[in-house]
């Protein structure tokens, strides 16, 4: 939030998965600032030293559960933790996705199902399990609920050697849409929208990073950044909370009139 | 509210009715001092009296009166960070087999051209910046950007073509290494005064609040303050890694098909 600004979530539930780390961190500690409960879900065991010591910074509006996002049982869990403890969810974002390169015709059919396990079951179920109870909690609130889906500009274009990322974040663009459609066309309150990020500094972009230099694309990571860094319009990458920007205005009553829409936040990646 | 927008100058054209007169109410509010375009003078006065803004009569597609409007919003402030490029019309549009070349001569000169030369006069103060080349422009455009209306056609064409100037702009500052950000935003139907006034001098007022109203999935026309939230956030720095991008704010209506 910016200081100064009143706090514009208070009294709102946030569910956010993939929220230990990367853009559903910053995320997370965004709507937290603007005085939202959050829930946050990860594959990390809860006993772990990095999920403690992120959850006792998050604080007591925070909470945690360890839930794979390609599990419709672990998101039925999620779904019964966040009724018991809050009652509602206004907002839930659909965050949690992994990374996979390599060029198409050596791919494992086991790695092409677990991206899109992940990157599009995840955003499926989460909505198919969050819909009824966000329905209700969306009626009672200015603007509805909100599903903020985490696509990406690979969503959008194409890029050598990720055909397998390309094609869940694509397939999580269109899913947003008849989400969106199908929601306002019966009344329900509940808005759908997807964002696109463009290079990001997160543990996400590192991992992909890596194993371009490993496949020979550059010599060191750091060299991937400054040639991304070189590409990008505005001369940078950006930094998750710029991403968590876009997800507070999304969540936020200001959005009211947005739905099956796109926010792509890349820096002018894509515009050129 | 107050506060995001704190310091920052902003200029909106056709800022007089409409998501215009909105924009400026919103910017004031979050903070920005704002100059505002346009030439009706009653309903300018009625807005700098309410929000503290200051009007400056120009029609956006008067090329020679742009350097006075600069001139004077410099010497004011010295500096400008927010622009936003709305002024727009559509009177005189009609089917590409009917429209009259004034007609779209005109829509053209005030929605393609004016928006031209907001962003090329916004850019130019921008990178006089104290503390260097930095702002934010944000291009009203329209969801029939995507979506061309055939009974439109001059409007429709005029809308798409900001999009690629706002990217063209983007990329530009970019190439020059500016921090001045460039996006266009692509409103559905809003319940201006002038949509108000279509509805009340059609000969069925209900029915023609119900087709407008049924144009978006969400069953209803957008208030202007669900727009200006919009733009006050591609105003604020919360938008800083927003360049180039393309907003679509229309109740799904561009989506898809909402079937039968």
């Amino acid at each position: 939030m910016i200081a100064g600004t009143p706090r514009r979530l208070e009294g709102r539930v946030a569910f956010v998965s993939g929220g230990l780390r990367g853009i559903g961190l910053a995320v997370a500690e965004r709507y937290l600032a603007e005085g939202a409960e959050v829930v946050l879900s990860d594959l990390d065991d809860p006993g772990s030293d990095h999920a403690g010591q992120t959850m006792a910074r998050l604080g007591q509006a925070a909470s945690y559960l360890r839930a794979d996002v390609a599990s419709e049982a672990d998101w039925e869990r999620a779904r019964d933790l966040v009724r018991e403890r809050h009652g509602n969810l206004h907002i839930l974002v659909n965050n949690a996705g992994i990374e996979l390169s390599g060029p198409v015709e050596t791919m494992a059919l086991e790695a092409w199902r677990k991206i899109m396990a992940i990157n599009l079951d995840g955003v499926f179920l989460g909505t198919k399990v969050f819909v009824p109870m966000m329905a209700q909690s969306g009626a009672a609130v200015r603007g509805g609920a909100s599903i903020i889906n985490i696509s990406s500009i690979m969503g959008l274009v194409g890029y050598n050697e990720i055909s397998a990322y390309n094609a869940s974040k694509g397939a999580v663009h269109l899913f947003t849409k008849g989400i969106a459609i199908e929601f306002a066309t019966k009344q329900m309150p509940i808005r759908a929208n997807s964002i696109h990020p463009g290079f990001v500094l997160t543990p996400l972009l590192d991992a992909a990073f890596e194993r371009r230099v490993d496949e020979g694309f550059a010599e060191k990571p750091s060299d991937l950044i400054e040639m991304t860094a070189a590409t990008t319009p505005l001369g940078r990458l950006a930094d998750p909370a710029e991403i968590a920007g876009a997800a507070f205005f999304l969540a936020s009553e200001d959005s009211s009139y947005m739905t099956g829409a796109e926010m792509v936040v890349d820096g002018g990646w894509t515009a050129q | 509210m107050a506060g995001r927008l704190e310091g920052k100058i902003a200029l909106v054209t056709g800022g007089t009715a409409g998501i215009g007169a909105g924009a400026v109410r919103r910017l004031s509010a979050e903070g920005a001092r704002v100059v505002f375009t346009g030439s009706n003078q009653s309903a300018a006065d009625a807005l700098v009296a309410e929000t503290g803004a200051l009007f400056h009569p120009h029609r956006v597609e008067d090329a020679a009166g742009w350097a006075a409007v600069i001139d004077d919003l410099l010497g004011r402030f010295g500096r400008l960070d927010i622009a936003f490029a709305n002024a727009g019309t559509e009177g005189g549009d009609g089917s590409v087999e009917d429209i009259g070349i004034d007609g779209w001569n005109q829509i053209i000169a005030v929605n393609q051209t004016g928006v031209m030369l907001t962003v090329q006069h916004a850019i130019r103060a921008m990178a006089q910046n104290p503390q260097g080349p930095t702002g934010s422009i944000i291009v009203n455009s329209s969801m029939n950007a995507n979506r061309a209306m055939g009974n439109f056609v001059a409007y429709s064409v005029s809308k798409a073509a900001v999009v690629a100037l706002a990217k063209s702009a983007a990329v530009h500052c970019g190439n020059k290494g500016y921090r001045i950000r460039v996006n266009a935003i692509l409103p559905g139907v809003v319940e201006t005064d002038m949509i108000r006034g279509v509805i009340a001098r059609s000969p069925d007022p209900a029915v023609a609040r119900a087709a407008f109203e049924g144009m978006a999935p969400l069953r209803r026309m957008a208030r202007v303050e669900e727009i200006t939230g919009l733009v006050a956030f591609l105003a604020s720095d919360e938008a800083a890694f927003i360049s180039g991008s393309e907003y679509v704010i229309d109740g799904a209506t561009t989506a898809g098909m909402m079937g039968v």
